[in-house]
C-alpha cells in the first residue's frame, strides 16, 4: 500500500524483528506523573490497584483469538498474588507515550511480556507488603502477600490490597523485585478460564463491526480490481436514489457509498455502477506471476558454508526439485471494517487492529493532523492472522468519515476483503542436495524465490539478523550437511503483500521438510531416523520429533491405503513436530489424524497452547489442501468462501497436541504449529501413494 | 420501505425497512442486535445463523418480509443468563478463540439438539459443516455438543 509512510520503517522493524531489544526499552514507562496524594497504586502503565481492591490490567495487545486478553493478566496476577476474581482487563487505546509501539504479531506477546509483566506484578506486591509492614510497625520479612491481601501471620493481621493501595503508592518502587520460583506458581502453567469466553458465547463481545456510536452511518467502498487502478466513471445519482443512501464520496481507495444501514450502502454501491481503469499490472495473471518468480535475480547467498558445488559433485546421489506455493488470502471470519468519527482537526476510531499505533500515525498523516489528535480504540478482532496489522482499513474509514462529515463504519464485504487483501506471496523454491554412499547429507542448497513483504512495505527486506525476510524458516536449516547455501531472489510484483500467519516460515518449511523426506527415501532411510541422524544433539527439534513419533505410533502398521508423514520446524522461538495420517478418497486427500509435539519452553496456559496449535494446524490444512488465490487481468479471481473454502467440520482430523516438558523461557505459540502441517501431509501422501507433492495446494491427488 | 413486525427473542419490534432487506442487517443495523455476525453474505459461512421458528437459517439469505410474524431467536435470546446447556458446555470446553463465528455455531448446535437430543458424529457433521471457523475450533465444538447432549454441561 503506497499510503504507508516509509519513515515508519525503523519503528516497525523493531516490532517485526522477533522481540528485539527495542521492545524492552519501551517497557517500563511511568503510568503518568505521580500524584502527590495518590489514591490508587499504579506501578507502571500496565497495572492499577484501586482503593476498592479492584485490580485492572491494561492490555496493550490485541485479542484476536490467541488468548492474550487473559494471558497478559495472568502474568501480572501471578506475581501480584492477586485474587483472580478481582482482576479485570481494560483494552488500552493506541498510546505510544504509555506503551511504546503497540502491535500484535510474530507470536510475540508472551515472549515479550513474560518477564516484564511478572515484574509489574512483583513490583506492586513488594510495595503493598512494604506499606502493610509500615502500618503495622512490623518487619516486612514477617509479612507475605496472598490472594489480594497482605498478611502478618505472627499477629494474624490482614489488610486487603484496596485498603493498602494509597499507602503502597507512596512506597519506594523496588528496582529489581524478586520473581516467584516456578514451583510456587498458582496461575502460570494452569488452565485459567479465558476472560473473554463468557461474552463470546452470548453475542456480547464487541468486535470492530459491532461498534455503534450515536449518529453512525454505514459505508461500503467500490474499489478498483487492479492495484493502482483509477475510477473511470460512476453514477452518484443512481446510488443516492436507493432508500437510505446519504452520500457518495470519492476517497483514494475508491468510491464510498454512505447510508443508514450496511445493506443500503451495498445496494447503493450496486446502483453506482462504478467502472475502473488502469493499474500498471492490468495484464498480470498467475502464469505471469510464476514467470516473475522464476526470472528474478538471485542475490548473494545469505548463508554459505563450505563449497556446495564441490560437495554436490562429490555426492554419490544428487537430488534436485522445484517446490511451488500459491498466493493466499487471510480470510478472517470478521471481514475488514473500521469505524471513524472525524471532525475538525481530530479523529476517533474504533478499529479491530493488530497495530493500533501504526494505524494512529497513518490516520494522522492521511488527515494531515497531529498524532495526538487521533484516538484509536481497539476492539476484539474476529481473526487477525497478520492481515489486521496493515493500517489500510483504518485510514480508509477516516477518509470516508471526513468526506461524509459523519461518523461512519466502513464494512468490507467478503468479496472486498478477499480481493483487496495483503496476500501471502506466491513462491518458487529450487533445491539441490547430495548424499554420500552411507546416506549422509553432504550438500544442501535452497534458493527461495518470492517477493519480500518488508521490501514492499518499508523499502528493505533486511531482518535483524541481516538476512532478507523471505529466508525466515530457510536460513536456519537445522540439519547437519557438509555444505550449505541459502539464497533469495525477490521479484517486485505489483500486488499488495503482507504477513500471513507464520509468514515465510511456512513457505519455507514446506519445500525444506518435503525435500528432506525425498532425501531420506533416496538414502533408503526411515524419514524419522534420517532426521534424527542429521539433527545436532542439542537441537530441541529432536525431542519434539521423538514425542510426536511415539504418540503417533510411528512405524506401527496402518489400515490399507493410509500413509503417515512427519515434518518438523522451529519458528518464533518454538519447536514443533507433526505426524499426519492420510488416505485418498475420491481423488482428494483425507487427513484422519494429526499428532503434534511442541517444545515451546514454559507454557503459560497449556490448554491455550493446545488450542493455538490445533488452530494453526487447521489454518495450515485449509491452505495446503485447497487454498489458492489466482489472478486474471491483474485482478484476484476468488471472491468468497465458495471458491476459497477453508476446512469444514466434516473434514476435521483428530488432533492431538503434546508438550515437551521444559523450563526454558517461553517461545511463541500462535504460529509455530503451522509450518510442519503441509509437509507432514505431503509426506504422508507420498507414503500412501508413492507420489510426491511439490506444489500447493494439493488439490486432487 | 414497509412497516414490518418482527418477533425477536420474545419481543415485538416494528421496523420500517425495505421488505427484501436481509434479516441479518435488520437485526444488526436497525435493532442493534450485533451478536449475529456478517461473514460472507452468500450462505457459505453460517456466521449469521439464527433460529426461525426453531429452525437454523442463514439470516443473510432470509428477507425481513419472510421473517415477519415468525419467532426469531438470536444468540442474545438463546438463554437468560448465558446458561443454555450449550453455552455451559462451550465454557467448559473453552471453545472460542476469536469468537466471531461462535454465535452461528451455537445457534446451529441449538437447533440440532432441539431436533436430535443425542446426535451422532454424522449428525453433527451434517448440522455443523456449514458453519466456518477460521480459528479451527471444530473438535472442541464437537466435544461441547456431545457434552451438552449427554447432560454433562
Amino acid at each position: 500500500m503506497t499510503a504507508i509512510h516509509k519513515a515508519g520503517r525503523r519503528e516497525f522493524l523493531k516490532l517485526t524483528a522477533g522481540g528485539g531489544a527495542g521492545l524492552w526499552l519501551a517497557f517500563h514507562l511511568p503510568a503518568r506523573a505521580r500524584a502527590a496524594e495518590p489514591a490508587a497504586l499504579e506501578p507502571d502503565a500496565y497495572l492499577r490497584i484501586d482503593p476498592s481492591g479492584e485490580v485492572t490490567v491494561f492490555l496493550a495487545k490485541s485479542e484476536m483469538g490467541q488468548g492474550t486478553y487473559t494471558g497478559m493478566a495472568v502474568l501480572v496476577a501471578e506475581e501480584l498474588e492477586a485474587d483472580w476474581k478481582r482482576v479485570r482487563v481494560v483494552q488500552a487505546d493506541a498510546d505510544p507515550k504509555r506503551f511504546g509501539q503497540m502491535s500484535t504479531g510474530g507470536s510475540r506477546s508472551v515472549r515479550q511480556f513474560f518477564d516484564p509483566l511478572r515484574k509489574t506484578g512483583a513490583t506492586a506486591r513488594e510495595m503493598l507488603i512494604a506499606a502493610a509492614a509500615r502500618k503495622w510497625g512490623v518487619d516486612r520479612a514477617a509479612c507475605r502477600a496472598e490472594l489480594g491481601a497482605v498478611v502478618h501471620p505472627p499477629s494474624g493481621r490482614k489488610l486487603g490490597y484496596g485498603e493498602l493501595a494509597a499507602a503502597a503508592a507512596r512506597e519506594e518502587v523496588p528496582r529489581d523485585p524478586p520473581l516467584k520460583a516456578r514451583t510456587d506458581w498458582r496461575l502460570v502453567g494452569t488452565k485459567v478460564p479465558r476472560l473473554d469466553t463468557p461474552d463470546k458465547i452470548r453475542g456480547r463481545a464487541r468486535f470492530g463491526i459491532d461498534v455503534r456510536v450515536p449518529g453512525l452511518r454505514f459505508a461500503v467502498v467500490a474499489r478498483p480490481p487492479v492495484v493502482g487502478g483509477k475510477v473511470a466513471r460512476y453514477d452518484a445519482a443512481k446510488a443516492k436514489a436507493v432508500p437510505g443512501v446519504r452520500h457518495v464520496v470519492e476517497v483514494p481507495s475508491g468510491v464510498a457509498v454512505v447510508a443508514d444501514s450496511t445493506w443500503a450502502a451495498m445496494q447503493g454501491r450496486e446502483a453506482l455502477g462504478a467502472a475502473f481503469e488502469g493499474g500498471p499490472n492490468g495484464a498480470l495473471d498467475s502464469a505471469g506471476l510464476a514467470k516473475l518468480l522464476a526470472e528474478a535475480k538471485v542475490e548473494a547467498p545469505a548463508r554459505s558454508e563450505g563449497d556446495v558445488e564441490k560437495a554436490l559433485a562429490a555426492s554419490k546421489k544428487r537430488l534436485e526439485a522445484v517446490y511451488e506455493l500459491p498466493l493466499l488470502a487471510h480470510a478472517t471470519m470478521e471481514p475488514m471494517n473500521c469505524t471513524a468519527q472525524v471532525s475538525a482537526g481530530s479523529a476517533e476510531l474504533w478499529a479491530p487492529t493488530q497495530a493500533p499505533t501504526w494505524a494512529q500515525s497513518e490516520v494522522a498523516r492521511a488527515l494531515g493532523i497531529d498524532e495526538g489528535r487521533v484516538k484509536v480504540h481497539v476492539t476484539f478482532l474476529g481473526g487477525g492472522f497478520g492481515r489486521r496489522a496493515i493500517p489500510d482499513f483504518p485510514v480508509e474509514a477516516a477518509l470516508v468519515s471526513k468526506a461524509a462529515g459523519e461518523p461512519v463504519q466502513v464494512v468490507w464485504t467478503r468479496e472486498d476483503d478477499m480481493r483487496h487483501d495483503r496476500y501471502r506471496p506466491a513462491g518458487r523454491n529450487e533445491l539441490w542436495a547430495g548424499l554420500d554412499e552411507k546416506g549422509k547429507l553432504l550438500a544442501w542448497h535452497h534458493r527461495v524465490r518470492t517477493p519480500s513483504v518488508g521490501k514492499q512495505l518499508f523499502g528493505s527486506a533486511a531482518r535483524s539478523g541481516g538476512h532478507p525476510d523471505v529466508l525466515e524458516g530457510a536460513i536456519g536449516f537445522p540439519y547437519g550437511a557438509g555444505a550449505v547455501r541459502i539464497e533469495a531472489a525477490m521479484p517486485e510484483v505489483g500486488l499488495n503483500f503482507g504477513w500471513w500467519r507464520s509468514v515465510y516460515s511456512s513457505q519455507n518449511a514446506f519445500p525444506e521438510e518435503c525435500f528432506i523426506d525425498e532425501l531420506a527415501a533416496a538414502a533408503g532411510k526411515d524419514p524419522l531416523a534420517f532426521r534424527l541422524d542429521h539433527l545436532p544433539a542439542a537441537s530441541r527439534l529432536r525431542g519434539a520429533l521423538q514425542l510426536a513419533a511415539d504418540r503417533a505410533g510411528w512405524g506401527k502398521p496402518l489400515p490399507a491405503g493410509r500413509g503417515r508423514g512427519i515434518a518438523c520446524h522451529s519458528s518464533f522461538g518454538s519447536h514443533v513436530a507433526e505426524v499426519a495420517e492420510v488416505s485418498v478418497e475420491k481423488g482428494r486427500p483425507r487427513v484422519h489424524r494429526v499428532v503434534a509435539a511442541v517444545d515451546l519452553g514454559v507454557a503459560l496456559n497449556p490448554d491455550s497452547v493446545e488450542h493455538q496449535v490445533e488452530g494453526a494446524i487447521v489454518f495450515g490444512l485449509s491452505a495446503a489442501l485447497r487454498g489458492e488465490i489466482t489472478l486474471a487481468k491483474g485482478a484476484v479471481v476468488q471472491g468468497n468462501f465458495d471458491d476459497y473454502e477453508p476446512l469444514r467440520m466434516d473434514e476435521m482430523p483428530a488432533v492431538e497436541v503434546h508438550l515437551v516438558p521444559s523450563d526454558e523461557a517461553p517461545g511463541g505459540i500462535g504460529e509455530p504449529g503451522l509450518p510442519p502441517i503441509a509437509p507432514a501431509v505431503a509426506n504422508a501422501l507420498f507414503a500412501a501413494t508413492g507420489k510426491r507433492i511439490r506444489r500447493l495446494p494439493i488439490g486432487k491427488v | 420501505m414497509a412497516r414490518l413486525t418482527l418477533l425477536v427473542n420474545g419481543k415485538s419490534h416494528a421496523v420500517d425497512v425495505a421488505p427484501e432487506t436481509p434479516l441479518l442487517w435488520v437485526l444488526r443495523d436497525t435493532l442493534g442486535l450485533t451478536g449475529t455476525k456478517f461473514g460472507c453474505g452468500i450462505a457459505q459461512c453460517g456466521a449469521c445463523t439464527v433460529l426461525l421458528d426453531g429452525d437454523a437459517v442463514r439470516s443473510c439469505q432470509t428477507s425481513a418480509k419472510e421473517a415477519a410474524g415468525r419467532r426469531i431467536t438470536t444468540i442474545e435470546g438463546l438463554s437468560e443468563g448465558g446458561d443454555h446447556p450449550l453455552q455451559k458446555a462451550w465454557r467448559a470446553e473453552e471453545v472460542p478463540q476469536c469468537g466471531y463465528c461462535q454465535s452461528g455455531q451455537i445457534m446451529s448446535a441449538a437447533s440440532l439438539l432441539a431436533k436430535k437430543p443425542h446426535p451422532t458424529d454424522a449428525d453433527i457433521d451434517e448440522a455443523m459443516s456449514g458453519i466456518l471457523c477460521r480459528c479451527g475450533t471444530y473438535n472442541r465444538i464437537r466435544r461441547a455438543i456431545k457434552a451438552a447432549s449427554e447432560g454433562r454441561s
